[in-house]
Order: structure tokens, then C-alpha cells, then sequence
């Protein structure tokens, strides 16, 4: 049998069904791995010991009728895991044992998955290379000092890396598509209200939804069909009928209207990126989609409007991080000094300069001609897309304007840092799915990803499309397992 | 447009966030690149846009006012950085 390790997950769980491999076996083989790996910095928090005991139990009473039976499986270290230490890569959140589980957890450990650990992730989800976390930098398997992507970027470098079959990341403007272009990985962000929110450490909770990253589409659609559910803890959880994702996904899209939308061919875009979203218009026509020319004319004003509104939300949902219910404390000369000073040390300067940016927006005087501002180029934005599915069923752009950089590269220059989520923004500010599948390399042989963006709760469909078209670019990833010594 | 220190201040005073001199100058090149980023909106006439609230399209459900979680008390209280039997102790805010 190939290594337990390289297997997808819809070969593991197979492999488990039929005896042919158990549970303990799969969790100790991705231990082992992961054990080899530190020099990634992909865990922050292990739980190892744990996932042996609970692999253990499975296969003395296992339950094969379960989706993910006995599988073990990491998660971004944003969910609240009762019991096991959820940091949201801050300082502010170092010791933070949640008393309860989020909902998308809750899901997967439903269906027989076993819990490997927490992963790194850019501090409270703010960043777009990981390399914002408290914990460190993560480093991406494709090539040494390079980024992962992020803010799911520890998610995206074990999942590459093969330390865990498939992971959950979250995505407010990209933090899921983005680190799976950057790796070679397939990462999908579900319809805003697909997942709950319930249980997510917040960061601008009208942006933030939690979805899967996978090796390939199938794994993809496996793993959200679990964690896709109504939950009435998430008020903007949507009660709409899911699909069963995994099962009806089918590679015929035959007539599909498939729309390439003029403004995302932005100024400086590299030739290769240009090319590749040929390919893919090329390969999407193969698969029998009919291309269709379509305009999203507000594009150019996503990235402005995304950073008034998300950083308004984050000031607002962060004010909880005040030193007394939770978490890091600094010590003050009074309780306003206490503040002051506990939020100053436990959030990292990204983290810090969002909070401000979002506290000025909404103060007195400035929030109509910011706040108020952006949320009608929101509508805006929106608009575009409402026009664009009139035309066409779902839309093809490039995941990133760019393959992945080296660590420090951007880290001092915040707005070429937030140039990078320009094509992924849109969909969050849209409330849309949109889905990131592998699709070639740069001259550099690093992965370029391409980007399909559904109507709401289209999910089925998109994943159609990726699914078509993976097989149709039949991409291999490039990884020499150069940290292993 | 510029945001001087004099406005950094008031917006980390404002944001429970202690800023000295050098950390306001850093903040105050920073905030003043994105803004002038940001003012791209300005291009926009937005006047007769309504602005979009809530992506979701779904109203608030009602549910009945039961109660589903009882005697947390020490769940709430034991991530508490300081605790004093069942309350969080903060530093003396009474003269």
C-alpha cells in the first residue's frame, strides 16, 4: 500500500471501511509525519497523546457508517475546541482554554474525525503570508522562506505537506483561497451563512466564513458537506437545503455559462498569470462550458471597501479582549491603564493598526464619509455580481495576482500586502462561494491557483466545475520534502 | 488627506490601545498609505445608494425565552486572568 500519509482522504476513508488500514494506524502515520515537520511551525498547539487514545477507541468500536470514520484531522487554530487551547495565533489569547466547541468542529468530530492539533494562522486571521502570528513564521513545503499564505496558512502548509488529509481554515477575504493557490491545494469559501460562525474566534463577522481544504475536489466536497450545516447559535446561519455535496458531484457541465470578467485583468498583472487564466478558459471550453465575456465594474473599489469594513468590524468584535474574562493581562497603574496596556502588548502591530483604522471609521465624524460609505459600494459590488448571473452560472479568474513570496518580502509594506487578496475580496464582500483549484506553476515551479466564484448556496455547482476541470489539468505538485533532514 | 499624531493619539485613546511618540509616528505613516488608498472610493457617487447591511438575506427567527445553559458560573470565570471566588478582579476603579 502507498504511504499512509500521500493517500487522499477519500482513500483513507475507503482503506478504514474495508480494515484494510485503522485508525490508529492513520493517526500515527500522520503523527510521525508531522513529528518530522516542526521546522514547518504549521502546529501551534499538538494534541497528539489525545488523538492516539481517541484513534484507539475507534477501532475497538468503530462506526463505519460515519463520513469521516476515524479520521484524523487538524484544524485552523480560530476554532474554539473545548478543552484543547485555541490562541487565534495572539499572544492576547496565549492561555485561552475554551469551555466549548464551535459548531463546524462539533460537525467533523460527529462524523468520526479525531482532533491532530491547532494550526498556525496569521493573528486574529489578519494577514495574507502567516506571518502576523504570535507563534512565528510558518514556512510553505514547496520551497524554503517562503510563505505559505495565509491567514489559513499553517493549514495550507500541513495540508501540503501531507500532516493532515484535510483541514478547515476561515476566509474574510481570501484566507482560505489564497494560501491553497500559494500551495497547491484545493481551499473553497462557502456562501456566507453555509457554515456557522458559532465558535469561530470573530474577526468581521459580516465577511467571515469557515470552509475545507483539501487535496483535491472530491476531499473537498466530502469535507463540506460536513461542515455545512443550519445552526441556530449563528443568527446569520442560512436554513437552506444542502446539498449532498460529495455524492452528487458529477464532471459533466455541459453547457455551462462560464463568465471571465474584463477588470480582473488588473494593471501589472505578470504574463504568467495572464496565461494561465487562458489555460483555464481553455480547459473550462474542453469541459464543454460555453465562455462568456462579462463586467464586474466596481472590482477596483473591492479592496478599499473591504479594508474600511473589515477592520470596522475587527475593532468592534476585539474590544472583548480587554484583560479581566479571558486570556493575556498586563499590569496597570488603574483599570484604564490595565486596558491600555494589555491590549497594547498581547495584539502584534497588524492586529493593533487594524483596530485603529477600524475604531477611526466608525468614530463621530468620519463614519458617513467612511463607514457608511463603503457599506453602499458594498451594494455596489454586490450588484455587479447580481447582473453577471443573469448572464452566467459561475465565474473564472485567477486565484492571486501572483505566486508565493518569500517571507519578509512584503511584510513592510501593508497595502502591496493587501494587493494580494484582489481577486478573492469581491467574493466575501458578495457573500459568495468561491473555490481555489491548482492549475499550473510559475517559472519558479511554485503553484498558481484558479479561482471559480458561484451564485449563493451554488456550491454543487462549482464544485462541478472544479472538479471537471481538475482532471482536465491534471496538476501535480512539486514537494521534495526538503525540511525533512 | 493627513492623519497627525495628534488624531493617532486620540484614536488609540479611543481603542484602549497605549501609543507612545515613536509607535504614533510608525502608526501615522501607515494608517496615512491606507487611507490614501482607501480614498479611491471618493470617485463614486454613492448619494442614491442604499448601503448593504447584512449579506445574509434572512430576518431574525424568533424562538421562545427558555433557558438552555445553566450553573456556568465556573466555566465562565476559570480563563479569568484574576478571580476572587466568583468574580473577576479588576484593578480598584473607587478612591
Amino acid at each position: 500500500m502507498t504511504d499512509i500519509t500521500k493517500q487522499t482522504l477519500s482513500e483513507l476513508i475507503n482503506n478504514i471501511k474495508t480494515k484494510k488500514i485503522s485508525s490508529e494506524e492513520v493517526t500515527k502515520a500522520f503523527i510521525d509525519r508531522s513529528e518530522k515537520s516542526k521546522k514547518l511551525n504549521t502546529y501551534i498547539t499538538e494534541s497528539f497523546d489525545r488523538a492516539i487514545k481517541k484513534a484507539k477507541q475507534f477501532d475497538q468500536n468503530p462506526n463505519f457508517d460515519l463520513k469521516l470514520p476515524g479520521i484524523p484531522i487538524a484544524v485552523k487554530d480560530l476554532f474554539c475546541t473545548k478543552d484543547v487551547k485555541t490562541t487565534a495565533g495572539s499572544k492576547i489569547l496565549n492561555n485561552f482554554i475554551p469551555t466549548y466547541e464551535s459548531t463546524v468542529t462539533q460537525n467533523i468530530w460527529n462524523e468520526g474525525a479525531i482532533l491532530l492539533g491547532k494550526l498556525n494562522c496569521d493573528e486574529f486571521a489578519m494577514g495574507s503570508s502567516n506571518e502576523t502570528s504570535y507563534f512565528g513564521n510558518v514556512e510553505s513545503p514547496i520551497d524554503e522562506n517562503l510563505v505559505p499564505g495565509g491567514s489559513s496558512g499553517g493549514s495550507a502548509s500541513a495540508l501540503a505537506a501531507n500532516l493532515t488529509p484535510v483541514t478547515i481554515g476561515t476566509d474574510t477575504g481570501g484566507s482560505i483561497r489564497q494560501p491553497a493557490s500559494f500551495t497547491g491545494t484545493v481551499g473553497l469559501k462557502p456562501t456566507y451563512g453555509s457554515c456557522s460562525r458559532y465558535g469561530i474566534v470573530a474577526f468581521a463577522s459580516s465577511l467571515d466564513q469557515a470552509g475545507p481544504m483539501s487535496q483535491n475536489v472530491k476531499d473537498c466536497a466530502i469535507l463540506n458537506e460536513v461542515i455545512s450545516s443550519y445552526d441556530e447559535k449563528d443568527s446569520t446561519s442560512v436554513d437552506f437545503k444542502r446539498g449532498k455535496y460529495s455524492v452528487e458531484l458529477s464532471k459533466n457541465i455541459k453547457g455551462k455559462k462560464i463568465g471571465i470578467p474584463k477588470e480582473y485583468r488588473v494593471d501589472g498583472m505578470p504574463k504568467e498569470i495572464e496565461e494561465l487564466w487562458q489555460k483555464g478558459i481553455n480547459f473550462a471550453k474542453d469541459c464543454g462550458a460555453e465562455i462568456i465575456d462579462i463586467s464586474l465594474p466596481h472590482t477596483t473599489y473591492a479592496l478599499p471597501t473591504y479594508y474600511i469594513v473589515a477592520p470596522a468590524e475587527a475593532s468592534s468584535n476585539l474590544a472583548r479582549y480587554d484583560g479581566v474574562k479571558y486570556g493575556f493581562r498586563s499590569k496597570g497603574d488603574n483599570l484604564i491603564d490595565m486596558y491600555e496596556k494589555t491590549r497594547s502588548e498581547g495584539f502584534g502591530s497588524e492586529v493593533q493598526r487594524r483596530v485603529m483604522i477600524g475604531t477611526y471609521v466608525l468614530s463621530s465624524g468620519y463614519y458617513d464619509a467612511y463607514y457608511l460609505k463603503a457599506q453602499k459600494v458594498r451594494n455596489l459590488i454586490k450588484n455587479d455580481f447580481d447582473e453577471a448571473y443573469k448572464k452566467v452560472d459561475a465565474i473564472l479568474t485567477p486565484s492571486t495576482p501572483s505566486s508565493a513570496f518569500k517571507i519578509g518580502e512584503k511584510k513592510d509594506d501593508p497595502v502591496s500586502m493587501y494587493l494580494n487578496d484582489i481577486f478573492t475580496v469581491p467574493v466575501n464582500l458578495a457573500g459568495l462561494p468561491g473555490i481555489s483549484i491548482p492549475a499550473g506553476h510559475d517559472k519558479k515551479g511554485y503553484p498558481l491557483g484558479l479561482q471559480i466564484i458561484g451564485k449563493a448556496f451554488d456550491e454543487q455547482n462549482i464544485l462541478n466545475i472544479a472538479y471537471s476541470m481538475e482532471e482536465k489539468i491534471n496538476f501535480k505538485n512539486k514537494i521534495a520534502d526538503w525540511w525533512i533532514k | 488627506m493627513t492623519i497627525d499624531l495628534k488624531t493617532i493619539k486620540h484614536i488609540a485613546k479611543l481603542s484602549r490601545i497605549s501609543v507612545d511618540d515613536e509607535k504614533a509616528k510608525k502608526l501615522a505613516g501607515d494608517l496615512n498609505s491606507i487611507f490614501d488608498f482607501i480614498e479611491k472610493l471618493n470617485e463614486l457617487k454613492t448619494d442614491q445608494i442604499k448601503p448593504l447591511t447584512s449579506i445574509a438575506e434572512t430576518s431574525l427567527k424568533l424562538r421562545n425565552d427558555e433557558i438552555k445553559s445553566q450553573n456556568m458560573r465556573e466555566e465562565i470565570i476559570k480563563n479569568s486572568p484574576e478571580k476572587n471566588e466568583d468574580y473577576f478582579v479588576v484593578p480598584k476603579v473607587i478612591e
